[in-house]
């Protein structure tokens, strides 16, 4: 049990630390799906832990979630990156104050 | 001070109005829709009524009068017991058990009013059809002249203190409007605006008094209050009483709220007459005379009357002696004339029917005397400075002769009007007060001055007009006025033969016991008469004896000063209610713009500065939002396990 814990919350921390670092949109992108892949991989633990089906009918739920965050994220991605000739979310900062 | 004279206070009782008096409403219904006619349908009519709207104007007050007449004669058929006739036309507003009727009541004393009013208003409305005659807006003219004889009419007629008020606010509505006919000037604008103003003063007083009989007797019908008078108490009648003597200062031009009527000069002149003679400032005293069921009853209030009359006819003749401008020294003898009517109206049962008599010959030789002046000023170009005038005998001579006419009635010249109504009035003063006489026979030798003063310079001593003023004769359309208002300035103490207007007057104000003065009536007449001679010599002595500058000398005493600034009566209404109300308007402003507002614009400051500050987190980095996230995620998973551990 507790190596799944683990590697869950290597995982999310390496997904973490490259969202908050990597300048790189598709970088940050990877980085939240692999945040998503620990949640899931810590989901399907407690649940075969627990000995009921939740934790992976949840995470069922949250990889649709995903592959349709993907499709629409890489399609912003996409159109920012032909307009701005970039794919640097720091460059993408029109939005503030 | 003053008791309550042996079967005072005659009811009201009306019979209903049949035959010829069925017209009565007609009477007002005239002049309102001669003003309709020229304020309304003038504009609609696109100036078509330019022409002829001066003949409609001044045709519809004529038949007003005609009418007049026949009901004037309808009632002295009638026996003296049963002259009191009641017109109801619709019920004007009825609200629980509160009912309003719109009745008109007509008894000996609207009578008379109702003949001076439109008979004097009559002439002159045909006089302003000549005066006006160069005014491109002469037809609006004629439709507030008419406005305001329909309102006084109103005001004269109505059968309860409501049309009363109604009638009371029309007057000052057209005073308002006339007064400041010449719009364009700003003296004249202002003038209005303050006559306006201190009117309002005085009409705070009358719906006050209003409200109180309402309270008081469930009605404001003269009828109920009359028969019920005698049940409420003192306390309420004086309130009543000095309530109403406000409101008659107000439109009376009485002390304390005198000072509009000197300003109200800047009218046309035929305003003037109309203001000082037929309407507006005999409204006061028509007030206090019809009231006379709550008077007899609040012999203090009656006192405060004697008092502010008596201030107040010493006050307007004061400053008659020390005006250049002609329109104002009559303006100032008009003050003084209304003190003395005021006089008669406040010694109660006694005086009431002097006070009328003295209105209806003040009426006479004051719009003979107004209208003069306005003639003359046709002649001089609309100067109105008595020291450009002088020697003007043999240019108009019809004015001058109508003028003196005035000039003899109003010093009390005998036999003429003004000697009997004048000496009825300070006979009455003496019987009750002897000082209050002793101040009334004084007025008199004043009036006799100011007015000699104006004569001598008007129309004697030597010529002093100014460069390319060539006086001339009126047209006859407005002499003819004058000549009718110089016989009727003559034989206005008719009426007083075989004290018919005593008698006449009886079924309203009452009678009195009869009480003789302390001394033998003739002697006072003589007395007076003697007086007055004073101030006739005087005046002859000081202006016509010496030589009349043409500029005003700035050298003289404090008393010439005083009367020239109006007895300072604009600066203490300046000091007692201008600068107080504008510290307190300013105050009240400075509280809400700064106050208020502030409270407001605070509030809405600091959210803003909040907001502008707090903006700046917003730095548009997605990964700064990324670690907020996180931080604040962190927090709460910290705090879900510290509260668990716990």
């Amino acid at each position: 049990m507790t190596p799944y814990v683990v590697l869950s919350s290597i995982l999310f921390t390496i997904g973490s630390v490259g969202v908050l670092t990597r300048r790189n949109a598709i970088v940050v992108f990877m980085c939240v799906e692999l945040m998503l892949n620990s949640a899931n991989l810590a989901l399907v633990a407690f649940s075969k832990q627990n000995g009921n089906l939740d934790g992976q009918v949840t995470a069922f739920f949250v990889m649709v979630v995903a592959a349709a965050e993907v499709v629409v994220g890489l399609a912003i991605i996409m159109t920012i990156f032909r307009t701005r000739r970039s794919a640097s979310v720091d460059d993408a900062s029109l939005l503030k104050y | 001070m003053f008791v309550l004279a042996e079967g005072a206070a005659p009811l009201v009782d009306p019979a209903s109005a049949d035959g010829v008096f069925s017209l009565l409403w007609l009477v007002i219904a005239l002049p309102l829709l001669g003003a309709l006619l020229l304020l309304v349908g003038g504009p609609l009519l696109k100036g078509r009524l330019d022409r002829s709207g001066h003949l409609i104007g001044a045709l519809l007050p004529v038949l007003s009068f005609v009418i007049s007449l026949i009901l004037f004669f309808a009632l002295l058929g009638r026996d003296s017991g049963d002259r009191q006739v009641n017109q109801h036309l619709y019920t004007w507003f009825q609200a629980g058990g509160l009912k309003v009727g719109a009745d008109l009541l007509y008894d000996p004393l609207s009578a008379l009013f109702l003949l001076l009013i439109t008979g004097v208003g009559s002439l002159i409305h045909i006089y302003s059809i000549g005066y006006m005659e160069h005014d491109p807006r002469r037809p609006r003219f004629f439709g507030y002249l008419n406005l305001f004889v329909a309102a006084m009419l109103i005001l004269v007629l109505a059968g309860n203190y409501l049309g009363v008020f109604l009638g009371w606010e029309g007057v000052g509505l057209a005073s308002y409007l006339l007064i400041g006919f010449w719009q364009h000037k700003h003296s004249a604008a202002a003038a209005a605006k303050k006559a306006f103003i201190v009117n309002r003063v005085g009409d705070i007083g009358l719906s006050l008094a209003v409200a109180l009989f309402f309270a008081t007797f469930g009605t404001t019908d003269f009828t109920t209050i009359s028969s019920h008078a005698s049940r409420a108490s003192e306390g309420t009648m004086t309130a009543l009483g000095l309530l109403l003597l406000l409101a008659a200062c107000g439109k009376s031009a009485q002390v304390p709220l005198q000072s509009w009527l000197l300003d109200a000069m800047e009218g046309p002149t035929p305003v003037s007459a109309l203001i000082h003679a037929a309407t507006m400032v005999t409204a006061g005293v028509y007030l206090v005379v019809r009231s006379n069921f709550v008077f007899d009853y609040a012999p203090h209030a009656r006192t405060v009357v004697v008092v502010v009359a008596t201030v107040t006819l010493l006050y307007g003749a004061i400053i008659g002696c020390a005006k250049d401008d002609i329109k104002k020294v009559l303006a100032g003898s008009t003050m003084s004339q209304i003190g003395y009517m005021m006089l008669g109206a406040g010694l109660g049962v006694a005086g009431y029917p002097f006070a009328i008599f003295h209105l209806l010959t003040h009426g006479f030789f004051k719009a003979n005397m107004f209208l003069g002046a306005g003639s003359v000023m046709h002649g001089m170009d609309d100067d109105v400075d008595m020291r450009h005038y002088g020697a003007l005998q043999k240019a108009m001579p019809i004015t001058f002769l109508t003028f003196a006419m005035g000039y003899l009635a109003i010093i009390g010249f005998p036999f003429f009007s003004g000697f009997w109504s004048k000496d009825k009035i300070i006979e009455a003063a003496l019987t009750q007060n002897w000082f209050v006489g002793v101040l009334a026979m004084i007025g008199a030798g004043v009036t006799g001055f100011y007015m000699s003063r104006l004569m001598f310079m008007t129309f004697f001593t030597k010529a002093r007009w100014e460069e390319g003023v060539h006086p001339h004769e009126s047209p006859s359309v407005m002499t003819i006025p004058l000549m009718v208002l110089a016989a009727l300035s003559v034989l206005g103490g008719l009426l007083l033969a075989g004290d018919w207007i005593v008698n006449f007057l009886e079924p309203v104000v009452g009678t009195a016991g009869h009480e003789s003065p302390p001394i033998p009536a003739l002697l006072i007449s003589v007395i007076v008469v003697l007086i007055v001679a004073v101030g006739v010599a005087a005046a002859w002595y000081l202006v016509q004896q010496r030589e009349v500058p043409r500029e005003a000398p700035q050298d003289v005493s404090f008393a010439t000063r005083a009367a020239r600034a109006e007895l300072y009566g604009n600066e203490v209404n300046d000091v007692l209610a201008v600068k107080p109300g504008g510290w307190l308007a300013t105050g009240l402003s400075m509280f809400d713009r700064q106050g208020v507002d502030g409270v407001v614009e605070g509030t809405a400051l600091g959210v803003g500065g909040t907001g502008s500050v707090l903006r700046l987190v917003q730095t548009g980095f997605v990964r700064s939002y990324a670690l907020s996230l996180l931080i604040g995620t962190v927090i709460v998973v910290l705090a879900l396990l510290a509260v668990n551990a716990a």
